[in-house]
């Protein structure tokens, strides 16, 4: 049997917040994807379509990022708003940050093909990616769960609410 | 009798009141006699003579009517200007007393003490920043009488310290170090040369190179706010601090195999400690480093790649340039040493090889072997491919922290498949540089497109990544 080798630089750790699971790659890059546990997944919606104007003057869209030192990026913090979804049954969610840093990017692939984000949550239909600051990439997932308590939180949760 | 006209005489005369020593004094008035320079004792008598018109050369008759005196023939150190610490406002000292036989004997001794086998020498010196300044001062000073000696005649027709210095000192190295040539430029580095560098101190730090720099483009005007024209008089003259030989680099260019799955490129330290053993660079260049006296290396590869890659074939191709004293290059050092990398056709190439190899880096192309894993079920039929794929990945999330966000078309040329179990399969590719495969195979969650996901229509990793050749042919091969 082959085994996956120990040391693998692309590879990930997950940690979870809220409903969604944090991928961070060894050089602190964060990949926002939806937990296994967001309603849109468990209830087996379909989704209408995603939003990514999150307000009158902002859009994750005009993110123009230029350089190594990723100019321009637009600076987010836990409670920022990444992308607002709306199913076909008109529920609406809003999916946020949870850790501060710098957009880098937000998947426009899940625009074209909404259904990404249902069948291949944790791959393709990954929400956005964000650099936390350098000085703060270890403080940053303080606040942050792992698998076994994000586990043991679901586990005690009573039926989820409309909005995340 | 020195090669000065009648209207260098506005400028002897303006230079010697101003403080300036004799030789200074010929390079303010462009002489590019070599020989006028080494005359120790005369030049400062034959100056004084020039500005005062007597023809006669007796030494031991009238003295001139300036008050710097001139020496005592008898001397032979080489010490002008008379009462005895007057200090040349310019050179402060370097072309009066700090170039004469005695520095000569110095740097020969330093020289052979290092005990090097060299044919030719280079000199360069290395001078305080406040000579600059110096020097532009005195330039303002005399400017308008140099430009009615001739109109064409600039800042840049005004003989620098440093060559004067090294007019003079060369051929009294010479005589020491006897049967070695002593040059001022290198040219085609043939042989291996030795560098004395001689490096002069001033006791003033007022001026940082930089700063001097930017006050000697300044005009008269400007200048004159900060510092005086002429230069003021100095308390004490340069000092010799440091004498160094130095290696001239020597660049090396071979190809080297690197056979372990964990093995970084470059030392990988965080945080002071050391996170993996060893790397390709320490593995190739220490044992030269310890068989031969080198001072340092700068090891450059064509291309890196990851902790966990082999490389297979004929290898990626390296370039060691180093401050060594080279007499002959040992193989089997490295190779013999450790199983991980071993390296071939090692070469001495010249500094040109860099840019030659850089060049290759883009038009080159890669072989590759990945061990894929899928999560699907595979059989044989599904895994025959198309050739020619252009992959448009998006910069990949493994190095987006360091690397610009965009997209670089790279082509695949060819791939083709080995089916080992229902979930997977030896996938052999020929890409152009630059491609990163492990995101044409897992997709790096979809931003490089097309990838091996897409194409097999399942999940898929990889587990395992050879490099089997890099396509180019330099450097030459050598044969064992």
């Amino acid at each position: 049997s082959w085994e996956k080798l120990p040391l693998d630089l692309s590879r990930y750790c997950t940690l979870f917040a809220r409903y969604l699971k944090m991928n961070f790659s060894c050089c602190r890059l964060c990949v926002v994807t939806l937990a296994e546990t967001h309603p849109i997944l468990q209830e087996g919606r379909t989704i209408k379509s995603i939003n990514y104007q999150i307000s009158n003057g902002c859009s994750r869209l005009k993110n123009k990022v230029s350089g190594k030192s990723k100019r321009g990026a637009q600076f987010v913090t836990d409670f920022a708003p990444l992308c607002r979804i709306t199913c076909s049954d008109e529920t609406e969610y809003t999916i946020y940050s949870c850790i501060r840093g710098r957009l880098l990017e937000v998947n426009e692939n899940i625009l074209e093909t909404p259904n990404l984000l249902i069948e291949k949550p944790s791959t393709e239909g990954y929400i956005a990616v964000i650099l936390p600051k350098f000085e703060e990439s270890k403080s940053i997932t303080e606040h942050l769960l792992t698998r076994e308590e994000f586990e043991g939180v679901v586990s005690k949760r009573s039926v989820s609410q409309p909005s995340s | 009798m020195l090669p000065l006209k009648e209207k260098d005489k506005p400028i002897v005369k303006k230079l010697l009141s101003a403080g300036c020593c004799a030789r200074c004094v010929l390079r303010f008035c462009c002489v590019s006699v070599q020989a006028a320079y080494r005359q120790a004792h005369q030049v400062p008598f034959c100056c004084f003579l020039f500005i005062s018109n007597v023809s006669s050369l007796k030494k031991s008759t009238s003295k001139p009517p300036c008050k710097r005196a001139k020496p005592d023939p008898t001397e032979t150190d080489g010490s002008e200007s008379g009462s005895a610490a007057l200090v040349c406002v310019v050179c402060l000292g370097i072309l009066q007393d700090l170039c004469g036989p005695a520095q000569a004997k110095k740097i020969a001794e330093t020289v052979k003490a290092e005990n090097y086998q060299f044919d030719t020498l280079v000199l360069s010196v290395s001078l305080p920043a406040q000579l600059c300044v110096r020097e532009h001062s005195c330039w303002l000073h005399v400017k308008k009488e140099v430009r009615e000696k001739g109109l064409v005649l600039d800042k840049d027709d005004v003989i620098q310290v440093k060559e004067a210095f090294k007019w003079i000192i060369q051929g009294l190295v010479t005589k020491e170090l006897v049967g070695v040539a002593v040059v001022g430029k290198v040219g085609r580095i043939k042989t291996l040369k030795a560098q004395p560098l001689f490096t002069f101190k001033s006791k003033s730090f007022l001026f940082t190179l930089a700063a001097a720099y930017q006050l000697c483009l300044l005009c008269f005007f400007h200048f004159s706010r900060h510092y005086p024209c002429p230069p003021l008089e100095a308390s004490s003259g340069c000092t010799p601090q440091d004498i160094q030989c130095l290696h001239v680099s020597v660049f090396i260019a071979g190809r080297y195999n690197k056979f372990c799955r964990s093995l970084p490129q470059t030392p990988w330290v965080i945080d002071g400690e050391r996170r993996m053993e060893s790397s390709v660079e320490e593995l190739i260049a220490a044992p030269i480093l310890s068989a031969f006296r080198a001072d340092g290396f700068n090891f450059s590869s064509s291309g890196r790649e990851d902790v966990d890659v082999r490389t297979l074939g004929n290898g990626e191709f390296l370039l060691l340039y180093w401050m060594v004293l080279l007499t002959q290059v040992i193989y089997t050092t490295i190779n013999d040493s450790s199983e991980k990398v071993k390296v071939r056709d090692l070469q001495i190439v010249t500094r040109e090889a860099m840019s030659r190899m850089k060049e290759g880096e883009e038009e080159k192309t890669k072989s590759y072997t990945a061990l894929v894993w899928t999560q699907k079920a595979i059989e044989k039929e599904d895994i025959a491919f198309i050739d020619d794929i252009k992959v448009s990945p998006k910069t990949p999330l493994r190095v987006l922290h360091r690397r610009a966000l965009a997209i670089r078309q790279r082509v695949i040329h060819s791939m083709n498949a080995r089916f080992v179990d229902p979930h997977h399969f030896y996938l052999g590719l020929k890409t152009q540089a630059g491609t990163y495969i492990k995101e044409f195979v897992h997709g790096d969650f979809g931003r490089t497109k097309p990838n091996l996901c897409q194409l097999l229509k399942t999940d898929t990793d990889i587990l395992e990544l050879d490099v089997e050749s890099v396509d180019v042919d330099w450097p030459p091969p050598i044969p064992e």
